[in-house]
């Protein structure tokens, strides 16, 4: 092989630079879950918990064309039960802290929604903000 | 040869059959999205084929009139009130003029005195042609089937077409952050954000839950009327059958549907 003394260790160096991130996170604590503060009063959501958890985001997107665009205002659950779709007064109502319950997964998963730039989370409005 | 044939055949129908059986269930599972559950409107909610509005002036007798309904409006949509930063910038969903501003066209000189030095009160018209809802390059503003024009602020990007086509002056722009401007938050509506526009709903969040626009409400007995134009039954037909209106700038062919009765 031509220049063998410089094409192996280049791709030695290229091979240990493409795995950084797996060598460098051994030994390091593993991903674990936030601890998310659920409602007192409720047990169950308004779709099961984990379908929740994948697809909320999904959901509220969907809620908000439906509310705000089709003159829709009612979602029925696949249990059957109806509520308004709204982020504030429905969603809101029972996972009352958004810092103890949105923020936390949200910050763990790097994601920044905008949801709160303009909806009034509950504790806001007793801050008296 | 042949056997070998048939006991693969058999094998494979027989494995298709099992992926198939398995895969059902997934893939019902998997089908399972919010867009296809069921979304319905209110029960109670209040319904037009096109919501208009009709003001008494002659009722609004004092500034405390005008105050309330303007009070009203505000509080129930998180409106920043007037300490905002700069005037100019200023907020507006409701608000008052004078005739000669609210009434270009038919502004004259010898103008009666009760009309002349009168506040009038002005919100979006909620034009039949609205020209807001033409120029938005994102559709961010449309026109609802009952006629009322609305805002999705989800989707403004701020570029302010809208405001320049508004021969109304109905808009307003959001220049800085307007929460912290807000007195008191009313937790059952949104805040905006700076870069959006913004202008009144004719209380739709309102119409949903059964209840008449918040200024209607708020108005002096028998200054507002709120209902459905196309229903000739209606209060608003009545008291427009009745009395003699106006409408703001109607040679510009935007077929407002707020009228006033002077």
């Amino acid at each position: 092989m031509y220049d063998g003394g410089k094409i192996i260790p280049g791709l030695v160096i290229f091979l240990i630079l493409l795995t950084f991130p797996f060598w460098f996170n051994i030994g390091q604590a593993a991903y674990e879950q936030p601890e998310l503060q659920m409602p007192d009063e409720e047990t169950q959501c308004i779709e099961p918990t984990e379908w929740m958890r994948a697809n909320h985001m999904e959901l509220l997107d969907v809620w908000r064309d439906m509310a705000v665009r089709e003159d829709k205002p009612t979602y029925v659950s696949s249990r059957g039960e109806t509520m308004e779709i709204s982020l504030q007064k429905t969603c809101m109502s029972c996972h009352t802290n958004q810092a103890e319950f949105c923020d936390k997964c949200h910050t763990s998963a790097a994601v920044s929604p905008y949801c709160w730039d303009c909806h009034v989370a509950p504790e806001e409005v007793s801050d008296g903000q | 040869m042949d056997n070998k044939r048939r006991t693969f055949l058999k094998f494979a129908g027989v494995a298709a059959a099992l992926g198939a059986g398995g895969s059902v269930p997934l893939t019902l599972r998997a089908a399972y999205a919010p867009e296809q559950e069921q979304y319905k409107q209110d029960r109670d909610a209040l319904t037009a084929t096109r919501w208009g509005m009709v003001i008494d002036m002659r009722k609004f007798t004092s500034e405390e009139d005008f105050e309330r309904c303007i009070e009203a409006c505000h509080s129930v949509h998180n409106v920043p009130d007037q300490q905002l930063p700069k005037q100019k910038q200023k907020v507006m969903w409701i608000w008052t003029d004078h005739y000669e501003h609210a009434f270009p066209s038919s502004h004259n000189p010898y103008l009666a005195e009760r009309v002349e030095h009168k506040d009038f009160l002005l919100l979006c018209n909620q034009c039949d042609n609205p020209p807001c809802v033409r120029v938005c390059p994102t559709k961010a503003t449309f026109q609802r089937e009952d006629g009322i024009v609305q805002m999705d602020f989800h989707r403004c990007i701020g570029c302010r077409y809208c405001m320049a086509g508004c021969p109304y002056g109905s808009r307003s722009f959001n220049f800085c952050d307007p929460a912290p401007y807000v007195q008191e938050k009313n937790a059952d509506f949104p805040t905006r954000m700076r870069g959006v526009v913004e202008k009144c709903n004719f209380c739709v969040e309102r119409l949903e839950e059964g209840l008449q626009p918040a200024c209607v409400e708020a108005a002096p007995e028998g200054g507002m009327f709120f209902g459905d134009l196309d229903d000739p039954n209606s209060e608003v037909r009545r008291v427009l059958r009745e009395n003699f209106s106006i409408r703001r700038k109607v040679e510009l062919g935007t077929n407002p549907c707020v009228f006033y009765i002077v």
